[in-house]
């Protein structure tokens, strides 16, 4: 279908009304859209609304104990940010191997976020950090907002729970606890513009060689993003030994389910989570 | 039927209009609308670099954005940027260098080199290059001629 309609609104509410009549594609930095639209995987719907005018979606700010990443943060954008070096290392690290300088220039979070991707490679660090997603609407002529845990957001390839009028506006990520770690591995075959064959996050608060809140995330592993809480449970408040980081290697090789594609085999991807996740925690052991 | 939108933006410092429909990418819009064609398309999904142009001083590959975003933005080009000192000196470095051969990817790194020489200036070095060019391909050079390249265009912005 060719689009009809096209806005390019400049406030939030313009944007929710619009979304409300229904029918409508959301363009963000169009890195997803464009591709997708183009090769009639997804054509865009009747109505463009080109969300980028929009100043409430931009910003990075600390409010009480998280951090609000506006929706239109772009990848660039979110590696320089001082809070985001400063309290979530792991994201700024996942935007390092996030395409290349030009897409990282365009794409936004929001947009990586809802194109749910299951090799997105932010939302690996995101999920293991905790990250909740806000999203708002105009159902009765007033806008609302909620959240969601962005691992209940997250449903398959392609796929969220955001509702057809909703708008993601933010990411909100809590500032992380005194002592925590934080790790992140992406594995690919060459450096730039590469989809991962796998990717882990890791987040755990490390006490005297104990770990807790332990947070594993693993990418392109399965049909969404996906926590390892059963990794997570053979970690929880133990000391680390190397019989213990043996345990929590063979528990992501088995709690995964991956597929086999043109980047890897399920075989391959289950002996990679195996070999990572121990190199991992030996790091944290270690360090 | 598509409607057509119309919307004002400058090219390398000239203000323009035009109505385009709300599908198509700004990289066909210099080529077609405006005619300026030095842009190229070589894989129009983001992969090739060929369609770097820079937004408002960010490099982004024009066949990924749309045309009607353009709207209020500072859009230049390489027929642009070789008119400002960092392009100028890219594209001279660039035949000294030899690391032209069909030409086809050129456009697309002098635009990427100029942006990373205004970035980073003469701090640029050969592993800041191999990292800022990943979304280049050039199939022809080998890449280590270009990085000289860049890299000597770099040090003369000291
Ligand atoms: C060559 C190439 C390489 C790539 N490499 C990577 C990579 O290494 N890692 C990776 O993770 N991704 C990669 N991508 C995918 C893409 O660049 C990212 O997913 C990017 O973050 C998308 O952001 P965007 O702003 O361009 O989204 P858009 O294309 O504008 O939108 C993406 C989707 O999200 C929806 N959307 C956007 N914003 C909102 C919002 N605020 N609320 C509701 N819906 C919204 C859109 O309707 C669309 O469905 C690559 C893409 C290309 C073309
Ligand atoms: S034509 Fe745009 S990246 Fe290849
Ligand atoms: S010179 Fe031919 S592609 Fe680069």
């Amino acid at each position: 279908m060719t689009v009809e309609h096209y806005y390019a609104p400049k406030h939030l509410d313009e944007a929710l009304e619009v979304l409300r009549a229904g029918n409508a594609t959301i363009l963000a930095g169009g890195t997803d859209v464009m591709p997708q639209s183009e090769s009639g995987k997804t054509p865009l719907r009747k109505t463009l609304v080109n969300i980028r005018r929009i100043a409430e979606l931009t910003g990075i700010r600390l409010a009480k104990n998280e951090v609000r990443i506006g929706a239109l943060t772009t990848i660039s954008e979110m590696m320089a940010n001082d809070l985001i070096r400063k309290h979530f290392p792991i994201l700024a690290e996942s935007g390092d191997h996030f395409a290349s300088e030009q897409i990282r220039n365009a794409g936004t979070l929001g947009g990586n976020v809802c194109n749910a991707s299951p090799a997105g490679d932010t939302l690996v660090p995101m999920l293991a950090l905790d990250a909740v997603v806000e999203l708002a609407a105009k159902p009765n002529g007033s806008v609302e907002t909620h959240t969601t845990p962005l691992g209940s957001f997250l449903v398959g390839p392609g796929k969220t729970r955001r509702a057809q009028g909703e708008l993601l506006v933010a990411i909100r990520i809590p500032v992380p606890p005194a002592g925590q770690v934080q790790r992140f591995f992406k594995f690919g075959t060459r450096p730039a513009l590469d989809i991962s064959a796998i990717a882990i996050g890791l987040a755990a608060v490390k006490t005297k060689g104990v770990l807790s809140h332990v947070r594993l995330a693993y990418g392109a592993v399965a049909p969404a993003i996906m926590r390892g809480s059963k990794t997570e449970a053979v970690l929880e408040g133990k000391r680390l030994t190397p019989e213990l980081i043996e345990q929590a290697a063979q528990a992501a090789h088995d709690e995964v389910k991956p597929i086999s594609d043109v980047r890897a085999s399920d075989w391959y991807r289950r002996e990679l989570m195996h070999n990572i996740v121990k190199r991992m925690l030996i790091d944290v052991h270690e360090h | 039927m598509s409607t057509n939108i119309e919307i004002r933006f400058t090219v390398n410092g000239s203000p323009r209009t035009v109505a385009v429909p709300p599908e198509m990418s700004a990289l066909n819009m210099l080529r077609e609308v405006i005619g300026l064609t030095g842009t190229k398309y070589g894989c129009g999904e983001g992969e090739c670099g060929a369609c770097t142009i820079l937004v408002d001083g960010m490099s982004v590959n024009s066949c990924l954005l749309f045309a009607v975003d353009c709207d209020g933005r500072k859009l230049t080009t390489v027929e642009g940027v070789v008119n400002e000192p960092a392009g100028a000196r890219v594209r001279d470095a660039f035949v000294q260098a030899g690391a032209v051969q069909c030409g086809f990817c050129t456009p697309g790194f002098v635009v990427q080199a100029a942006h990373l020489i205004d970035t980073h200036g003469s701090k640029l070095d050969p592993e800041t290059i191999k990292r800022g060019i990943e979304g280049n391909l050039c199939r022809c050079t080998g890449y280590k001629k270009i990085v000289e390249a860049i890299t000597a265009a770099a040090q003369e912005a000291r």
